[in-house]
């Protein structure tokens, strides 16, 4: 039964993270180079520009979700199964996602990056 | 890529992994928290470890607003993986979970996947769109360039 409770956990960590990595990586990039921005005009504008952003929040929102999800899965799996295998899946998912919904292009070395990294992250769960 | 963004990069490797490992170690403390019980949930934040393994997330959330503002969400997961290898290696150290061959491999494999990315470019551009034509222009990816 923790065991089910556990993978239930991954699934929802999964769909909630990829959400959130998308729509959090669409208002930064509307942001811009954060950087650039702090050493132009201050860390206020910084955060005030953040803040303005709507898609932010539910970026945030998305986060929470996976976050919640992530310490439910915790009291009952192990660090070592539930953080690899929501992770593994997570990058696989996020590169399909970010190709479709932020236009990224995810070419053959990223795609490899996303593949390695995934089976290395799952290969850690077993 | 400037030596700052690598910090920035680094940073979100070791306190994604530190703060993981903290609310791990508070929620064991705690133990199984079911759908019944969901008030333990809450409650979940008074636990010093799980308290400090926040600051730390907050300090990964930060650090990830910034990368994710000069670079690619593909470039920048992939980069800062090798916390999972961090991650191993401190639950081995703190919670004594073994390192099995297959794990090892697992640390081969998320080396390789971070070398891929590492040696590409770190944010979707488009200036030389004829030679990319597969992938669409857009408003997101013109705005990097600005």
């Amino acid at each position: 039964m923790n065991e089910l409770y556990a993978w239930a956990a991954i699934a929802l960590i999964t769909l909630a993270a990829t959400t959130g990595d998308v729509l959090l990586a669409y208002s930064m990039k509307r942001v811009g180079d954060v950087g650039e921005l702090w050493k132009n005009r201050g860390l206020l504008a910084v955060i005030g520009r953040v803040l303005s952003t709507p898609t932010f929040f539910l970026g945030v929102l998305a986060m929470a979700v996976a976050f919640y999800s992530l310490l439910f899965g915790l009291s009952w799996g192990n660090l070592s199964l539930v953080v690899p295998a929501s992770a593994s899946l997570t990058f696989v998912a996020n590169a399909v996602a970010a190709r479709i919904f932020l236009h990224e292009r995810v070419g053959r070395r990223r795609w490899a990056a996303a593949l390695l990294v995934a089976a290395g992250v799952a290969l850690m769960a077993l | 890529m400037t030596f700052r963004k690598y910090l920035v990069l680094a940073g979100i490797t070791v306190f994604s992994t530190l703060g993981d490992s903290l609310l791990a170690r508070g929620m064991k403390e705690l133990g199984g928290i079911s759908l019944h019980n969901v008030s333990g949930l809450l409650l979940a934040i008074l636990n010093p470890w799980v308290t400090l393994g926040i600051l730390l997330l907050l300090a990964f959330f930060a650090s990830y607003m910034s990368a994710l503002s000069w670079a690619d969400l593909t470039y920048v997961l992939p980069a800062t993986s090798l916390g999972y290898v961090l991650v191993a290696l401190i639950a081995h150290v703190a919670f004594h979970e073994q390192i099995l061959p297959t794990r090892w491999l697992g640390i081969a494999l998320i080396a390789a996947g971070v070398g891929f990315v590492a040696v590409g470019p770190s944010v979707t551009t488009h200036a030389h769109p004829s030679t990319h034509d597969d992938v669409p222009a857009d408003t997101v990816s013109q705005e990097v360039k600005l």
